[in-house]
């Protein structure tokens, strides 16, 4: 029986890709963590008072603030002189972590501090109702930028919030799947054992803001990657230094199709041909930066 | 005086999420199970143990029937049964 | 020992010999002297903390918090706009009942942009939970800082304390300042031990979720906490004076209050100008006083009330304004004067807002202003050019 550090009786929807997602995070980071996390839906269906999830310290604080309370957390833990057997990890959601977080997690990252931060990417605000972030991809219909008889949903695509983190020459700076669990538990740990700045962009489906059958969340957290929308690469010092390869990768249309936020799509029209033609080009952008292919 | 909104570890077992099921629960075969973990790993309830080498069980006091299990199981050893089957 | 310091250099040695193993920087003027020497102390041995240098004053706030609830005790100084920007910050420390303590040293708020000393900074915080005491000189700046962490760590207390000082006048002023012994501080604070905190070895959940059925007591406890600190700051003005060796009042100062029939009611440094004018005025047989408000929150108002009890007439000089409304000192000793039945005139003054200089005939002005019971809001000492309609500068 795995002995998980994060457990039942939370309020997460079924099938909830970001609570397995943490789940695996802090299993694989072990017991003597301490977690600071944003406020989102991770912080709010794990921490309803008195109930908590959590069998570690955990603190929430507010929205964008994650980074640098854990900050204040790890200083404190080197002025206890404590900090080498202690793990800082600060969570997000996208929102929380790229759009109103992103300041005081450029700080921490800046300032070198010994923390990994984990950014649990749902593609929008989800604790709000589904909300459009900096992170939701484009075309994606969200209640702030719905598709409509004048829009095709979300126009901006998504942020690169693993080359923005490792531009800021930090050590560690990675995506990750929750398709793949085994592959996060590897980078969590890979994380921990190096000292300084981590960063950890985890995609995490979200049955009910993505609009599919709970059960689904596995295969499309594995679509996004098998489409080449959402590459997994490892970052380290700055450089690319690993991704996941593919033989071939599925098309497009395979992993919009299995989601309701994207059935606007599914029509012909010359709008949406070119709106797949966009989507078509990031494929092929991230198959180049990243050298998808086998 | 002081009211802390400070909790102890765990406090969300107390919260049986398995009374959210409506309509199916899993069904651990146990025939063919090769005890590979991927329903132990992808639960996000993590609420599935394992009892033996190649048996397996979700706890359904909070088993919220999400079906990943189900759907991830390479050898089809679980099954969505209606939430009254036995 | 009595130097001739620098206010803000008076306030980096007290923060010095409280020893904070945290100390958290972002520039703002007029605040910014402090956390500097407060660095160069870092970097010379002198003080043994781990200094951040962060990105916003809003991380300042969220790093000490993260800090104080890791069990670390820690420090921030901040004014003005760095104030205003990590006010979510400062209401969520409360809320969190962290015994954080930082130093605002009041400035104006923008806009217009302006870098010169009122209250409306500190002001504007004033519902957040946090503790307010207002130093009238450097000594006191220097003072303040012990008594906060004394109260702030205190276990029946645990709330975060602002020492409030002028900026500019008291910030970067020169007076003599009796600076404390490493051993006075050791003997009146001591070290830092929370009732919780984040450690592995005793995993706790903070800062979850408190639903309709919790929240209201939250907050019930802050008030009651407020209320009882009051009688804890009367007990820490005796052990003060016997660990420090001089008198600091810590609540109010009744300052020639005996048969006064006026009297003005202030905070922070324009509070030694009044003296001098009371002590003028007094010479020449005038009934005058000043009741200094120390300790702004929790507010002393048994003790106002008992000071002002035979005063005719009360004036508020407020360097703040509810705009819209009146000054906010000035709405506390009303509403305080109306609840106990009294039915004195209480006449609000604004000044000094913008660093707009408070001068003693000013205050004399004032005193005369009384005995014609002014109703309504005041603003003392306006230039005349705003109401010249040519004078709308463009060029």
């Amino acid at each position: 029986m795995q002995d998980n550090l994060f457990v039942s009786g939370h309020t997460a929807c079924a099938g909830c890709g970001q609570s397995l997602a943490a789940r695996l995070v802090l299993n694989a980071a072990g017991k003597d963590t301490i977690i600071t996390n944003a406020t989102g839906c991770l912080e709010v269906f794990s921490t309803g008072f008195p109930q908590t999830a959590w069998k570690v310290p955990f603190i929430h604080s507010l929205f964008e603030n994650a980074s640098a309370v854990a900050s204040g957390v790890e200083v404190a833990l080197k002025a206890l002189g404590i900090k080498d057997r202690v793990n800082v990890i600060s969570q997000g959601g996208d929102g929380g972590t790229a759009d109103i977080g992103l300041q005081s997690l450029s700080g921490m990252l800046e300032r070198g501090h010994d923390i990994l931060y984990v950014m649990y990417d749902n593609e929008a605000y989800m604790n709000t109702g589904i909300q459009r972030s900096g992170m939701t991809p484009a075309y994606a219909s969200t209640t702030t930028s719905p598709a409509g008889k004048l829009s095709l949903g979300n126009p901006q695509p998504k942020k690169n919030m693993a080359a923005i983190c490792a531009a800021h020459d930090i050590p560690y700076s990675a995506t990750a799947s929750v398709g793949y669990p085994k592959d996060i538990e590897r980078k969590v740990k890979k994380a921990i054992s190096i000292k300084g700045p981590k960063f950890l962009h985890i995609f995490v489906p979200c049955p009910l803001g993505w609009r599919y059958d709970p059960s689904a969340t596995d295969r499309i957290a594995k679509l996004a990657v098998e489409t080449g929308l959402f590459p997994i690469v490892e970052y380290e010092n700055g450089k690319i230094s690993k991704t996941m390869q593919f033989k071939e990768l599925k098309v497009v249309g395979e992993f919009l199709k299995a989601q309701g936020r994207f059935k606007h799509l599914m029509k012909d029209s010359p709008e949406i041909k070119e709106a797949i033609n966009f989507l078509n080009n990031i494929v092929q952008e991230n198959i180049d930066r990243y050298n998808l292919i086998k | 005086m002081f009211v802390p909104i400070i909790s102890k570890p765990a406090t969300s077992l107390a919260n049986k999420t398995g009374s959210w099921r409506t309509k199916e629960k899993p069904k651990f075969l146990q025939e063919n199970c090769i005890g590979c973990n991927m329903c132990v790993n992808i639960c996000p309830e993590g609420c599935i143990k394992s009892l033996d080498n190649n048996k397996f069980e979700a706890d359904l006091d909070y088993c919220k029937g999400c079906g990943l299990c189900a759907v991830i199981c390479p050898k089809k050893d679980i099954e969505m049964i209606g939430e009254d089957e036995k | 020992m009595k130097v001739f310091i620098e206010g803000s250099h008076a306030v980096a040695e007290a923060v010095k010999m409280i020893k904070p193993k945290v100390v958290c920087a972002y520039p703002i003027t007029p605040q910014t002297h402090i956390v500097e020497r407060l660095s160069e102390m870092v970097a010379n041995g002198a003080l043994k903390s781990e200094y951040v240098n962060v990105e916003s004053e809003h991380s300042a706030a969220s790093v000490v918090l993260g800090s104080t609830a890791t069990g670390a005790r820690s420090y921030t100084a901040t004014s003005s706009q760095g104030l205003i920007l990590m006010s979510e910050v400062l209401f969520n420390i409360a809320g969190m009942r962290l015994p954080v303590v930082l130093t605002c040293v009041n400035r104006a708020l923008s806009a217009p942009i302006n870098i010169w000393n009122d209250h409306q900074d500190s002001m504007t915080i004033r519902d957040a939970g946090w503790m307010q005491f207002y130093a009238e000189n450097n000594q006191e700046s220097h003072d303040l800082h012990f008594l906060a962490y004394k109260i702030a760590e205190n276990k029946d207390i645990m709330l975060p304390v602002m020492v409030c000082m002028d900026g500019f006048i008291l910030s970067h002023g020169y007076e003599v300042v009796d600076i404390a012994t490493q051993e006075q501080v050791d003997q009146y604070i001591p070290p830092y031990e929370p009732a919780y905190k984040l450690d592995p070895q005793e995993p706790l959940t903070m800062g979850l979720l408190g639903a309709p059925d919790v929240y209201m007591e939250t907050r019930y406890a802050i008030q009651k906490t407020m209320d009882e600190t009051l009688s804890i700051i009367e007990k820490e003005e005796i052990e003060f004076e016997k660990t420090f060796g001089r008198k600091t009042p810590l609540l109010i100062e009744e300052y020639k209050l005996e048969g006064a029939e006026k009297v003005l009611i202030a905070m922070g440094s324009i509070t030694g100008t009044i003296k001098d004018v009371v002590d003028e005025l007094r010479e020449k047989g005038e009934k005058v006083g000043l009741l200094k408000i120390v300790c702004y929150r929790p507010f002393p108002q048994e003790k106002i009330y008992e000071a002002l009890k035979s005063v005719k007439k009360i004036g508020v000089i407020d360097k703040a304004i509810s705009l819209g409304s009146s000054g906010p000192l000035h709405l506390e000793v009303a509403a305080l004067m109306q609840s106990k039945g009294e039915s004195k005139p209480v006449s609000s003054f604004i000044a000094g807002l913008g660093g707009r200089d408070i001068k003693p005939k000013t205050i004399v002005g004032i005193f005369n202003l009384m005995d014609k019971d002014p109703q309504g809001v005041n603003f003392v000492d306006l230039n005349k050019w705003y109401k010249e309609e040519s004078a709308i500068m463009i060029s």
